[in-house]
């Protein structure tokens, strides 16, 4: 299960452009699609299903694992006519969403096309991403305190 | 034991439709929308979230509205609706450490790395009613920001303790995939600790918060301390078995609270803290905290100590923390149970008259 030892940087990068595609809005990845120039035909080899996944946990956050209680999830393999498969798991219900990320997937493990796309897609959408968190952990620095404690019983004189 | 009954169809199907015209409230206000809701009613989407144990901000939302705002009924639904769903996956185990933190706060540290963020909550409000709330259109002040970046780590609270060996361990079970799962097989007896965490996890709030103060109170007494609450969103991950490498979801927002207890130690060891824990979805601080106090009682026996308060109870605790079930028993009830109360009528009266037959009898003597 744990292939974090040998992870070669190919997958990094398809791991990279994966969660990517999974946090983006569907109205990008729409817009993204219908703006490419030569849209490939795929077929679908699993076509999008909703269903859960049952998220775990660890006791004191470190410990022995339970489970906390699920979340719905949808996934999708396409196929290229080139044989490429690509996968999408993406968090909620989103059907088309889903089918989209699976196909991006698939184009972009075309080297051709991931020089194209990185850059003009995952990139944009990594950033906006990366900004909003940003935006929210500014926020919520504002609102970093300091306590100082009152000593009991320490009148002034 | 209630019996079933014919007839009634119409105005069943009359009450349904006073029900939604009802629900619908008077048309000449704009209806709800699942967005509003969602936004809005933020805190009431992330209990249903939690307690009905599907994250799916869109579909709690929409529990909320067909509920009318009754979340007890609203868990019900997406409860309900979780069943139809087939199981894609199981997730990595979320890492709270890395969270994305929107707020974190320890009872126990005045100064720890990573500060003391209070977030967006209702701390240190006055609790009065706001009138300004009831004239529409006066959009907030947008939130301050500030520049300085948030500190790298953010370690746990319990991390320190650990340091200083002051804290027991959390460490993780040698075999990971045998995790017990209510929702495939029913609870029983004794509970380990994973399926009373997850019996607590999607326990109903009140309940939870009751037990909890009663240990406060002094029913089976454990002496927390909040030692750190947070909360924020934490990345999901799953392997899928076709991929065999890990991949991101998404993000879920949770909240955490980990307390910190006393504990005198024993022959064998040096007196330690121990931990109770709880984990919930969105931002659920009552619960958690709520959770994480029970989880700690639920501990008792394990920890040598006496076991005679409700809050350490596993049967009481977890036979009675599901509002689903709860709610179920209770409210059938109202269901017909008329041939049950004949043949008790008829017990009354045979006794009755027995006992007036006594009476008089020993009256004429």
């Amino acid at each position: 299960m744990n292939q974090k030892s040998t992870i070669v940087p190919e997958l990094k990068e398809r791991q990279r452009w994966m969660r990517v595609l999974a946090m983006a809005p569907v109205t990008a990845l729409e817009d993204a699609w219908q703006a490419l120039d030569d849209r490939p035909d795929y077929t679908l080899l699993r076509a999008p299903e909703v269903g859960s996944a049952m998220v775990r946990a660890r006791a004191g956050g470190s410990g022995g694992q339970f489970n906390m209680g699920e979340m719905t999830v949808t996934r999708c393999v396409v196929r290229l006519s080139n044989g490429t498969a690509g996968h999408a798991y993406v968090a909620g219900r989103d059907k088309r969403k889903t089918e989209l990320a699976a196909a991006f997937d698939a184009i972009l493990q075309g080297e051709d096309r991931r020089i194209e796309l990185l850059p003009s897609l995952i990139v944009p959408l990594e950033n906006k991403q990366q900004t909003h968190r940003h935006i929210r952990a500014q926020k919520v620095q504002a609102t970093r305190v300091n306590f100082f404690t009152m000593v009991r019983g320490d009148n002034q004189r | 034991m209630y019996v079933a009954v014919k007839g009634g169809e119409q105005a069943i199907d009359n009450a349904h439709k006073l029900l939604a015209e009802d629900r619908r409230g008077n048309p000449e206000h704009p209806e709800l929308t699942l967005e509003q809701i969602s936004e809005q009613m933020a805190y009431a989407v992330d209990r249903v979230m939690t307690e009905g144990s599907l994250y799916d901000r869109e579909l709690a939302a929409l529990a909320i509205k067909q509920a009318r705002g009754d979340l007890v009924e609203a868990i019900f639904l997406l409860r309900a609706y979780r069943t139809t769903l087939p199981r894609l996956a199981v997730t990595e185990a979320i890492k709270t450490g890395e969270m994305a933190v929107e707020r974190r706060i320890s009872a126990t540290y005045k100064d720890l790395p990573g500060g003391q963020i209070l977030g967006p909550t209702f701390d240190y409000t006055h609790r009065l009613l706001d009138f300004k709330l009831a004239a529409e259109g006066e959009a907030p002040a947008p939130a301050e920001r500030v520049d300085s970046a948030p500190d790298a780590t953010m370690p746990r609270v319990s991390d320190f303790l650990n340091n200083e060996d002051l804290i027991e361990l959390e460490l993780p079970d040698s075999d990971e995939t045998e995790v017990p799962d209510l929702t495939r097989a029913p609870l029983d007896f004794p509970a380990d600790r994973a399926t009373r965490l997850q019996n607590l996890a999607r326990g109903d709030e009140g309940f939870l918060m009751a037990l909890g103060y009663s240990t406060q109170r002094g029913y089976g007494r454990t002496h927390p301390f909040a030692g750190e609450i947070r909360m924020g969103a934490v990345a999901v991950e799953v392997v899928p078995e076709e991929l065999g490498f890990a991949i991101q979801i998404g993000e879920i927002t949770v909240t955490e609270c980990e307390m910190v207890n006393q504990f005198k130690g024993s022959a064998t060891s040096l007196p330690q803290f121990t931990r109770g824990y709880g984990l919930g979805f969105g931002h659920c601080e009552r619960k958690t905290m709520a959770m994480a106090l029970v989880d700690r009682s639920l501990r008792a026996q394990e920890l040598g100590e006496d076991a005679d308060a409700p809050a350490q109870d596993p049967e009481f605790v977890l036979y009675h923390s599901d509002n689903v079930e709860a709610s179920g028993f209770v409210q059938h009830l109202k269901l017909p149970h008329y041939v049950d109360f004949q043949s008790e009528l008829e017990t009354v009266r045979t006794l009755r008259s027995e006992q007036m037959a006594t009476l008089t009898k020993k009256a004429a003597e």
